[in-house]
């Protein structure tokens, strides 16, 4: 899968193993990000409901989602440290190269966002009854508004490797002359309203799947239930803690706000995904043609094609199903001009950029388009999917309750995934796309052409397999066990229902305001 | 003299105190629950001590390596190359650490207690020897080329100096903990922790010492010397009122001694970021290891509005959380139960 390094003998290549780390710890993080992202403004939206209104259904509500959003928050944290030191560690010549401009997003990300959001939500875990209640509000705002934050600035440093902008080649390598070029930079300006509106996604399938579980599992006992006349009569059963009237309100408010953010978010995603797609038609040329499997110039947007999208010389592709004009359409907003296949642009990047790099290798221009093809289809099929869920869900919920099907009940879970699913292949494809750069160049001259680097020389040079392994593997091995335990946690807390988060109520509040809360 | 450069460097020192100052005592607090810590109360009552504060205590880090990125993108490079292997372990640390601390209170099972009583404690111990290392090997140096890249293999940073470095984070850490917990809780955690002072404390604090005077005895000058003795001037007087229970003078103590150690070690080093021990002719220096100007001056400005902010919603947090704990507020246990009908 990673390919184009692969003829390197028998000894194992430090570059695959520092890619395939890459590649795995980045992508897990970016399983918690996207629900942080995601989840945040929804329970800050739902205190802000509770301290306007004095509506106890919405603390309820705040209580719980803000649980489930810490138990993953701190997760991404640990994760993200990573990030920020493999930089360094494995890929110390990239940093060498890009350090003029690269560090400096990262830095502000930690200055004007990291330490915004860690301080603002310990307030907010441990300032309950602590705080007066809109200063306890405003905590959660400010920690909310440093995720969104941070999320810009990693996507601006991301999106100064798919395009390079604000820089001067100086002894041929980039130092940075204009860092509000940086920072307006047309690619990350959209990469991060797309990520945004995806993160709304995943935390919108969230709210709906949870809530879609719970207000089934209240039809199952028999606590609400639905008359003749279709009109849902809702029950309580006193003996089972949190099963009061007031439950089914939460669930069911959660449920369809849920399914409004989520075609909210979907539609913002396939507005600035087309913006993005144009752009890329200008900047990365090849990605678009690989997206495409496009080896001969063309109009039509594939649809389905079969045969090996993979083979590097386009012969074995038969597209089956294409939409004439609609790729031009996406790139140009009109029918009729041609967009240049691979076989045309890998000639036009060797004429650029060369065709070795700087230790002899040989280049190979062509992603792997088996990769880039599926990505880009993957990604919009699980967005398209998930929103159409959406839609479905506000119809049948639209009396107040859910269906008794059991099968309806499994979907919504399972639809919790597509959004995820969604944000990976996005995220694979962008970056999987780039290659063989890390740092990639742009060859219509709309950004600072001559800045690029090949990912084979971003390696750290002194990197052993090694040790390359050694963090592979423990890495992986202990991502993997967290994954385990914090979906444990998740179904613990889904489980436990309002209950499982709210103090009993027969135990007096702590009125002895001079001491710290407990909280953990 | 580069200005610019000059101005990272310290900015960069700064943001070392600042982590070893705010996190030293989390990292301290979580070694102590495996180490001082004798019942579950005690130990709920040690990490909640820490639980407001850990995190945003963590992003100095964070900020200390982004920092060094953007200021000074060759000692980035060579530093986190060359100690791969550390850094992993630092990693895997925190992971863990981080983990534990906000997971150990959401199951009730004597097995998940004490799993993650070890993750905690373990991932704080790692991370404090990791990092004591690091801090230790650029002071003193490496095996670096001409191009900045490490002669050697894996292991070349286990050194006597990368183990006292270790060490001496790690003893600092604990008295750090320790006089903190004072001053954070009363009752058995409270005499506890004023007992591992007095005993402690003169054999804890020995590696930091000779390491602050190994660096003198090697680059130090009158001016350096000068800050030792400042340094060990707050220790004596930390400790003094230590013993005297004067919790906050101790407390203020230690932190002048902290602050003024590292200061004499920055200030003996410079210009050099980070020496070779190959050839001094490949040593790292502020005017070839840093960014552009351009690059340091945007950063200057960004640092010159935010940090001032962090310094003063930090200071309110802590001014927030400024009571003491005792064991006798601890809340019940509050199994969570699933929601259906049995
Ligand atoms: C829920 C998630 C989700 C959904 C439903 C979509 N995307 Fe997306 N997409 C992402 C999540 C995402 C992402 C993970 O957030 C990426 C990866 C990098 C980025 O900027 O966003 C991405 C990247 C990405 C790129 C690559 C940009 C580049 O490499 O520079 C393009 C062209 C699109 N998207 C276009 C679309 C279109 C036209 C969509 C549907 C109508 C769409 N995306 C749905
Ligand atoms: C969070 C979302 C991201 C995901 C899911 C992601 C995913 C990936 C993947 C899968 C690879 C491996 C590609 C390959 O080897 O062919 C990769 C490579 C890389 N990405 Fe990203 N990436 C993300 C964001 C970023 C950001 C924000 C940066 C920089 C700030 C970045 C920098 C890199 C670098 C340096 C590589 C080099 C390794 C390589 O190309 O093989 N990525 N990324
Ligand atoms: C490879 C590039 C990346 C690096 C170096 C990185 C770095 C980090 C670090 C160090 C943290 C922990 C902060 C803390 O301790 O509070 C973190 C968390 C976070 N990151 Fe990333 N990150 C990367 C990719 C991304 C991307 C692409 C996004 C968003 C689009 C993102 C958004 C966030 C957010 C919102 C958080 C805080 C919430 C959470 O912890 O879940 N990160 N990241």
């Amino acid at each position: 899968m990673l390919e184009p390094t692969a003829e390197k003998g028998t000894t194992v290549d430090p570059l695959e193993i520092a890619r395939w780390q890459f590649g795995i710890t980045t992508v897990y993080h970016f399983w918690m990000v996207p629900l942080t992202l995601g989840l945040g403004p929804v329970v800050a939206i739902f205190q802000t409901l509770w301290v306007r209104t004095g509506n106890p259904q919405y603390l309820r509500m705040t209580k719980f989602w803000g649980k489930l959003y810490l138990i993953n928050f701190i997760m991404g944290v640990a994760t993200g440290i990573v990030q920020e030191f493999q930089f360094g560690m494995a890929w110390s010549e990239y940093s060498r190269f890009v350090g003029d401009v690269f560090g400096a997003p990262l830095a502000m990300e930690g200055l004007l966002a990291f330490f915004f959001e860690s301080t603002f939500l310990g307030l907010w875990i441990f300032g309950w009854d602590r705080l007066p209640k809109k200063l306890h509000l405003a905590a959660l705002w400010i920690g909310v508004a440093g995720s969104i934050v941070s999320a810009f600035f990693i996507i601006v440093a991301n999106s100064w490797m798919q395009h390079p902008v604000g820089v001067e080649l100086v002894d041929g390598r980039p130092v940075l002359v204009d860092i509000f070029a940086v920072l307006t930079n047309n690619t990350a300006l959209t990469a991060y309203s797309h990520t945004i509106f995806g993160a709304l996604g995943v935390g919108a399938a969230f709210l709906i799947g949870i809530g879609w579980y719970h207000l089934w599992q209240r039809r199952k006992d028999g606590i609400d239930t639905v008359d003749a006349s279709g009109r849902v009569v809702v029950g309580e059963n006193l003996a089972v803690p949190g099963r009061d009237r007031a439950d089914h309100g939460v669930w069911i408010k959660s449920l369809r706000i849920g399914a409004v953010v989520a075609i909210l978010g979907f539609g913002g995603v396939a507005l600035t995904g087309d913006l993005q797609a144009k752009l890329m038609f200008d900047q990365q040329p090849m990605k678009m043609a690989a997206a495409e499997a496009a080896c001969q110039d063309g109009t039509s947007f594939s649809i389905l094609a079969i045969g090996d999208v993979g083979a590097k010389d386009c012969s074995q592709v038969v597209g089956v199903l294409e939409v004439p004009g609609l790729l031009s359409f996406l790139a140009h907003g009109d029918f009729t001009t041609d967009i240049k296949g691979v076989n045309t642009l890998v000639p036009e990047y060797q004429a650029k950029y060369g065709t070795t790099t700087a230790d002899g290798t040989t280049v190979n221009y062509v992603p792997v388009m088996a990769v880039t093809y599926w990505g880009f289809r993957l990604m919009i099929g699980f967005g398209a999917l998930a929103a159409f869920a959406a839609v479905v869900a506000l119809w049948l919920t639209r009396k107040g309750t859910v269906p008794r099907s059991k099968w309806i009940m499994r979907l919504a879970l399972l639809g919790i995934l597509a959004p995820f699913a969604a944000n990976s292949a996005g995220w694979i494809f962008t970056e999987m796309g780039r290659q063989p750069f890390v740092v990639a160049p742009n060859p219509n001259p709309s950004g600072v052409d001559g800045v690029f680097m090949f990912t084979a020389s971003a390696v750290s040079s002194t990197a052993t397999a090694g040790e390359l392994l050694f963090s592979l593997i423990s890495l992986t091995l202990v991502y993997g066990a967290l994954m385990v335990v914090e979906v444990t946690l998740l179904v613990k807390f889904v489980r436990g229902g309002i209950a499982g988060v709210m103090p009993p109520e027969d135990t007096p509040a702590d009125d002895d305001t001079d001491v710290l809360a407990f909280a953990y | 003299m580069e200005l610019l450069p000059t101005i990272w460097f310290i900015a960069i020192g700064l943001l070392w105190i600042g982590y070893l100052l705010l996190e030293g005592f989390d990292l301290g607090v979580g070694m102590h629950m495996l180490v001082s810590g004798r019942t579950e109360g005690q130990r709920r009552v040690m990490l909640n001590t820490i639980g407001p504060v850990w995190d945003g205590n963590e992003v100095w880090l964070l900020t200390a390596g982004a920092a060094t990125f953007a200021a000074f993108p060759f000692w980035y490079a060579s530093l986190f190359s060359t100690l791969y292997i550390p850094l992993v372990l630092v990693l895997l640390g925190l992971i863990f650490r981080a983990v534990g601390i906000e997971y150990r209170g959401k199951g009730n099972s004597q097995r998940w207690l004490t799993f993650w009583t070890w993750a905690i404690g373990l991932g704080s111990f790692v991370t404090a020897f990791g990092i004591g290392a690091a801090l230790a090997l650029t002071t003193t140096g490496l095996p670096l080329d001409e191009n900045g890249n490490r002669v050697g293999g894996p292991f070349v940073w286990l050194t006597p100096y990368a183990v006292l470095g270790g060490l001496a984070v790690i003893g600092f850490c604990l008295v750090h903990a320790a006089v903190f917990l004072g001053l954070k809780t009363d009752g058995s955690v409270r005499e506890r922790s004023r007992g591992f002072v007095v005993r402690v404390a003169p054999f804890a604090l020995l590696p930091i010492v000779v390491w602050v005077l190994a660096i003198q005895f090697t680059s130090g000058t009158i001016v350096t010397w000068a800050i030792v003795v400042v340094a060990v001037l707050a220790v004596v007087f930390g400790y003094v009122n230590a013993r005297r229970g004067r919790e906050g003078l101790a407390f203020i103590g230690i932190a002048a001694f902290l602050f003024a150690g590292c200061a004499s070690i920055f200030a003996a080093v410079y210009p050099v970021v980070l020496p070779s021990t190959i050839d001094h002719a490949f040593d790292l220096t502020i005017s070839n290891a840093a960014s552009g100007d351009y690059t340091l001056t945007v950063m200057t400005w960004v640092t010159a509005f935010g940090l001032p902010l962090v310094l003063l919603y930090q200071g309110y947090t802590y001014w927030v959380f400024r009571k003491r704990l005792t064991e006798t507020h601890l809340p019940e246990p509050h199994p969570v139960e699933p929601a259906v009908v049995r």
